[in-house]
């Protein structure tokens, strides 16, 4: 059902508007001459001057991966945020690990990790989604590039941006 | 009439009556009622030995009645009140019994699954992310209906051995193992290679090889489908992809004249794995690794992607419209006498239909089909390797394929024969025909979808689809009629054979509207008597039977006696 929006009845002296164009004439002007004289700020130089400092600890910028403590690479290639990422940039080649490697007895892992920050949209699921705590949506916001090729962030990449985070839950390290 | 409704017995699942023949499994019953119990070991194809322990349901029977004490009074459809049995019983390996009552709903019931769950999960690792299980796993499945949410279990999971090669094809990781015992089953009674086994004991037992043998049969990779987790997994597809971004197509194997009925699982126009699909009059739920494996080249380097033609020495890319021309230019100066079509047991009836057309059209003097035998391995694997050799016999109305192929020989090398189409075959490798005795003929014109040492020689090469890549039908060694459907999209500027043959016809001056596959099948149902009134969609995911051959397939001859015996549900 339609929903019927009341009008407010206007008295005849808000009809003139001239009431109503004074008083937002005065907030106007008010700020005006509050920046002309030179007593408020509004706009920040970037990029000499960048808003770094204030982003709120829940920003959501560039999605990177991250490596543990031991340098692990914690992403194991499951595929999960490739499956939930709406615009689809995330696109993931698995690998087994080499039985030589430190890591063998976690057997998988990324082989190509891309993420088409043109596509991107910044949403954060891949990192709600990521089991093993892999990928995290850091607080770079300035992401250029001067072609297409250079806009997509491959597994190098990622993790220059992700770097270490320590604290997270390790099942991979226990004895196996 | 009045048999067959004496073999059936009345019983209750979930509150509600239902007949079902004597000596069915409960389990089957519950299935055939809509009401699904679930379980691990239990598999129709094998022996149930009921050691998971997860199709617990709580039953019931008439109550008796003490010495002296009135029997139950039946109510006006004949059932009598059940008395619910305090213990519960396994249905996959119980058969139903008269006035039975089976409830999967009760709380008991419910505390049985939630129990073998939790016990299922105390050692089982949490490698979902790595698993190649993950996403068609009875355990991830059965663990979000029926398990607890939570573990209760804080000690050291055991630590069993991962990753471990039991065979060429296979990977085992016992950690993952449940102990359902199915693989050790397939081994035993259907490949007849029992080199599986349990040891050691309770939360220990490991899934392990006989010392000094390994698991290599032709028909182990049937051990990785059956596996309800993720223990047994293929080599070939490990890591390759997550099952919930593939596509499923079902089709049918054409590596042999079993014509296996398979899924075929793709994602964006590259296949990554073939499964068997069930089907009881063909291949049961089994198929051979050969076959399955049979697949890679589809996305080979080799494939041929654009038309060719001869320019004296070398090959140059043509255009479709150029090829034919240069083909219809060719054939038109020649008496049919001097034209061999040389067709393919490997097309598909719409193909050999069209084939026949054309060979009607140029009034080709000689035409045969290349024939592939084998052994039977006495399992699926059929002699005959050409898919559909009773199309053949049908449609082109050879009535022996492949005895022509020597006289074609003899005409190339005496000069009678001055061109041979030879479609989805490669006669040098497969036929033997040599290249001097290929270089001899004025015009050969050669469709595949690999480059081959035919091609080489050939003045004009079509590149055509491969299995995958088309859709048709096929008959099979006992005479069945099946579907084989489009899974992917072929490379470059490939075309169906039937497609192929049908430009060929148009170019050398023949004209027909056929623009699909079913407008072809439409007519063979006019033309060829056998396939009178049928339809396609009436052929269906598995296929009809169409003509008697009087033969069979080994192991679904087994089954059917195991089923006899009692032994298997089949």
């Amino acid at each position: 059902m339609a929903i019927v929006v009341k009008r407010p009845k206007l008295k005849w002296w808000e009809q003139l508007y001239i009431p109503g164009i004074i008083s937002g004439m005065r907030v106007t002007l008010g700020h005006f001459f509050k920046i002309v004289s030179g007593r408020k700020k509004v706009t920040m130089q970037y990029p000499e001057e960048k808003w770094d400092e204030s982003l709120p600890e829940h920003y959501r910028g560039a999605p990177a991966l991250v490596k543990d403590e031991q340098d692990r690479e914690r992403c194991v290639a499951c595929q999960l945020c490739e499956f939930i990422c709406p615009p689809r940039a995330i696109t993931i080649k698995p690998e087994e690990i080499p039985s030589d490697d430190k890591w063998a007895k976690v057997e998988k892992r990324p082989k190509a990790f891309d993420i088409d920050m043109i596509r991107c949209i910044y949403c954060g699921l891949c990192e709600e989604v990521c089991p093993e705590q892999a990928i995290y949506l850091r607080k770079d916001y300035a992401i250029t590039g001067t072609s297409r090729a250079e806009m997509v962030h491959d597994k190098k990449k990622l993790y220059e941006i992700g770097g270490v985070r320590v604290g997270l839950v390790n099942k991979w390290n226990e004895l196996k | 009439m009045s048999e067959e409704k004496s073999d059936l017995i009345d019983v209750q699942i979930n509150g509600e009556w239902h007949s079902f023949p004597k000596g069915t499994r409960m389990i089957e019953a519950c299935r055939q009622a809509g009401v699904e119990v679930p379980h691990y070991c239990y598999h129709p194809k094998l022996t149930s030995p009921g050691n998971c322990r997860m199709c617990l349901v709580e039953m019931g029977m008439p109550p008796r009645p003490r010495p002296g004490e009135d029997p139950p009074e039946p109510d006006e459809n004949g059932h009598l009140p059940i008395s619910w049995i305090p213990r519960p019983a396994i249905a996959c390996a119980n058969t139903i019994a008269p006035n039975m009552g089976i409830n999967t709903e009760s709380a008991m019931t419910e505390e049985c699954r939630k129990g073998v769950m939790e016990l299922l999960l105390a050692n089982h690792p949490l490698d979902c992310p790595i698993c190649d299980q993950a996403g068609e796993c009875s355990l991830q499945e059965f663990s979000v209906e029926h398990g607890k949410g939570e573990s209760r279990f804080r000690e050291q999971k055991v630590k069993k051995p991962k990753n471990v090669d039991v065979g060429p094809r296979i990977r085992l990781d016992d950690e993952r193992c449940i102990m359902c015992s199915r693989c050790i089953r397939f081994t035993d009674e259907i490949a007849d290679d029992p080199v599986l086994g349990f040891t050691d004991r309770g939360s220990h037992t490991v899934l392990t090889v006989y010392p000094g043998h390994e698991l290599a049969n032709n028909y182990s990779l049937n051990t990785v489908d059956i596996c309800p987790v993720g223990a047994l997994t293929s080599n070939d597809f490990r890591f390759q992809m997550r099952v919930w971004f593939m596509k499923e197509t079902k089709t049918i194997d054409v590596n042999c004249a079993t014509g296996a009925n398979v899924t075929v699982y793709s994602r964006e126009d590259k296949i990554y794995r073939i499964t068997p699909r069930q089907n009881n009059d063909v291949n049961s739920d089994w198929m051979p690794d050969s076959h399955r494996l049979n697949f890679h080249w589809i996305e080979s380097d080799a494939r041929l992607t654009d038309p060719l033609i001869c320019d004296g020495e070398n090959h140059r890319l043509a255009t479709w419209q150029e090829a034919l021309a240069t083909s219809a230019d060719k054939l038109a100066g020649l008496e049919g006498g001097e034209i061999a079509v040389i067709a393919s047991a490997r097309m598909t009836n719409e193909e050999l239909l069209m084939t026949n057309r054309l060979i009607k059209h140029l009034g080709a003097g000689h035409v045969d089909t290349v024939t592939r035998m084998g052994e039977a391995d006495g399992y699926l694997i059929s002699a005959d390797r050409n898919p559909n050799t009773n199309g053949v016999k049908l449609i082109l109305g050879l009535d022996d394929p492949g005895s022509q192929i020597e006289s074609i020989k003899e005409g190339i090398e005496q000069g009678r024969i001055k061109a041979v189409i030879a479609l989805q075959e490669n006669l040098v490798e497969d036929a033997d025909f040599s290249a001097e005795l290929l270089g001899k003929l004025d015009f050969l014109l050669t469709s595949y979808p690999l480059a081959n040492p035919t091609a080489d020689v050939a003045h004009v090469v079509l590149p055509s689809a491969g299995w995958a890549e088309k859709s048709g039908t096929m008959i099979n060694v006992t005479g069945r009629l099946q579907r084989l459907n489009k899974v992917i999209d072929g490379p470059g500027l490939t075309l169906e054979a039937w497609e192929i043959v049908r430009d060929l016809i148009q170019a050398t001056g023949g004209g027909n509207g056929i623009y699909s596959v079913t407008d072809i099948f439409t007519q063979l149902t006019q033309e060829v008597s056998e396939f009178e009134g049928l339809t396609w969609g009436q052929i269906g995911d598995l296929g009809i039977p169409l003509i008697e051959t009087g033969e069979t397939i080994p192991l679904l001859e087994r089954e059917k006696e195991r089923v006899a015996r009692g032994l298997i549900v089949g």
